[in-house]
């Protein structure tokens, strides 16, 4: 039986170790070529240090703040029955299947100088606002990018929220804060690990949407995929996916065997 | 699920803040790709010109994101089915080692699998100029979605017994695996590709390292269209990406709910 086992399992090993490990494996040696010192390319260069500084405060913040919407607009769509309410969960998840570009431009449409927000400004007589191409409109794209993941999380896991341990907690005289602190974030709790520790590695590996923005603020894909094709600078490149990689990588690593200690979940979404 | 009616004011507000910040650039992105002309606005009429220029100028890009996204499910299904038996069956440590290394490419940024792709295989010049290339970097970073969804579902009790029953009968082991196990686990079958084929159809950040003039797909005619040419065709060009994305979505949940339908599982 093992015999068989093998053979089903070759041609999948076959073509992840041809066409991923082989050349993962030549990526991570490349940079040793150019001196080991290249590998910490990004600790002792003061403008990738800063890109890194950059990518990683901005996905915290994002992460962060698309956990505490994602959770509120989760409990709203998950114990409340209103007309429409499938429909709307239909579009706020859409897009989910959407590339990172579609969100700059959408970003674009907003904040540009042709956008929404200029034309209400100046029609409020404050002159033609634009935000898309700095720090604010990065940080709505990643914002817009995260939100269906966490909406769709929440809104599964407040479904399955326990309702009598919220009524017995009401009935015996529990302020609505006290709800929210003592019932919900616990049952919540294992959700949020989870669902934050992937939009975190999402965030830092976003290149669709900084790259349609063209963003003054630099992230970490961007320069990476700067120091490739405009440099030609390989060996520093893969030196930086490397760090970007291990990062993500480490991110996940460390919150998925934590969270199936502690209650069975798994990351089946990653 | 039951109603609440004690849902604070608070959360009802943010809920709609939300989704207006969801909805709104979508529905103008669409009325931006209708209009004649986007900084006169409404006023200017409505117009298809748009997404005929960009059916025009871009229209191949759909076919060839449709195709590559057909190949990777096919291809997936044939390597990964397979795999996914091995690895639910095997109680080896080797099995438990690859199902962990299989996730990488997931949680590896896009960007890094490109790049190692291209410093692997870019001399090829054959290989690097065709629609084979991305077809094998939407595979590995595919693959896992594939063999997670199927793994599991071999994995129930259930079906062990039926595999032992059909043993026992006789049945060769390609007999049982296309007679037995693989309609067993059917519609774990049709939910990894869903997610493989839409996966495939908006992927940007590996496609746009892999991508050559000569292959592009929809999602790198998007970025190129954003870049280079005005509003209205950026806009007509997402509009297009939406319908065929909701057909996509649509189509394959039909398919889904027919077979699950026929199944009775």
């Amino acid at each position: 039986m093992s015999r068989v086992l093998s053979l089903c399992a070759a041609p999948a090993v076959a073509f992840f170790a041809a066409f991923w490990l082989l050349p993962v494996v030549q990526l991570l040696v490349l940079p040793s070529k150019k001196g080991w010192g290249t590998y910490f390319a990004v600790l002792t260069n003061s403008r990738y240090l800063q890109s890194l500084v950059n990518t990683v405060s901005l996905s915290l913040v994002v992460t962060l703040l698309t956990l505490l919407l994602g959770a509120m607009v989760g409990i709203v769509l998950g114990r409340q029955a209103f007309r429409g309410r499938q429909l709307l969960l239909s579009l706020l998840t859409l897009p989910l299947s959407f590339p990172g570009v579609i969100i700059g431009f959408f970003i674009i449409l907003l904040g540009g100088r042709q956008g929404l927000v200029a034309d209400l400004t100046d029609w409020a007589g404050f002159g033609r606002s634009t935000f898309a191409y700095g720090l604010t409109g990065l940080f709505l794209g990643y914002l817009y990018f995260s939100l269906p993941r966490a909406i769709a999380t929440y809104t599964a896991a407040a479904s399955a929220m326990d309702a009598q341990l919220e009524e017995a907690a009401r009935s015996l005289g529990a302020s609505r804060w006290a709800v929210a602190r003592d019932v919900w974030l616990p049952e919540l709790a294992p959700t949020t690990i989870a669902c934050g520790a992937i939009i975190f590695a999402t965030s830092m590996g976003a290149f669709g949407t900084a790259f349609t923005l063209a963003s003054k603020f630099e992230v970490l894909p961007i320069t990476i995929y700067n120091e490739f094709t405009n440099y030609a600078n390989f060996a520093l490149a893969a030196s930086l996916s490397i760090t970007l990689g291990l990062i993500t990588w480490l991110v996940l690593f460390v919150t998925r065997h934590f969270t199936e200690a502690k209650s069975g979940v798994t990351l089946a979404g990653v | 699920m039951r109603t609440n009616p004690k849902t604070p004011t608070l959360l009802l507000g943010i809920t709609l803040i939300v989704s207006v910040f969801m909805i709104a650039p979508i529905g103008l992105s669409v009325l931006a790709g209708l209009l004649n002309n986007y900084s006169t606005g409404i006023k200017s009429g409505l117009t298809t010109r748009w997404l005929m220029e960009v059916l025009d100028v871009y229209g191949s890009t759909v076919g060839w994101s449709l195709m590559l996204g057909l190949l990777c499910v096919l291809g997936n299904l044939l390597i990964g089915v397979p795999c996914a038996y091995a690895l639910a069956r095997s109680p080896s440590r080797a099995a438990r080692l690859f199902e962990e290394l299989l996730t990488l490419p997931v949680a590896v940024p896009g960007l890094a699998t490109a790049l190692a792709l291209i410093l692997t295989y870019g001399h090829m010049r054959d290989f690097r100029q065709s629609f084979a290339f991305i077809l094998v970097g939407h595979m590995v970073f595919t693959l896992p979605f594939m063999v997670r969804t199927v793994s599991s579902a071999f994995q129930r009790h259930e079906l062990l017994a039926i595999d032992e029953a059909a043993r026992t009968l006789g049945a060769s082991f390609i007999q049982r695996f296309i007679g037995v196990l693989v309609p067993a686990v059917l519609p774990a079958i049709v939910a990894g590709s869903l997610m493989v084929f839409t996966l495939s159809v908006g992927e940007f950040n590996l496609t746009w390292m892999l991508h050559t003039p000569l292959t592009r797909t929809l999602p790198v005619g998007l970025a190129d269209s954003y870049a280079s040419m005005r509003i209205e065709i950026g806009s007509a060009y997402t509009l297009v990406f939406l319908l065929v994305i909701l057909t996509v979505l649509w189509g394959l949940q039909a398919i889904g709910q027919l077979i699950e339908k026929h199944h009775g599982t």
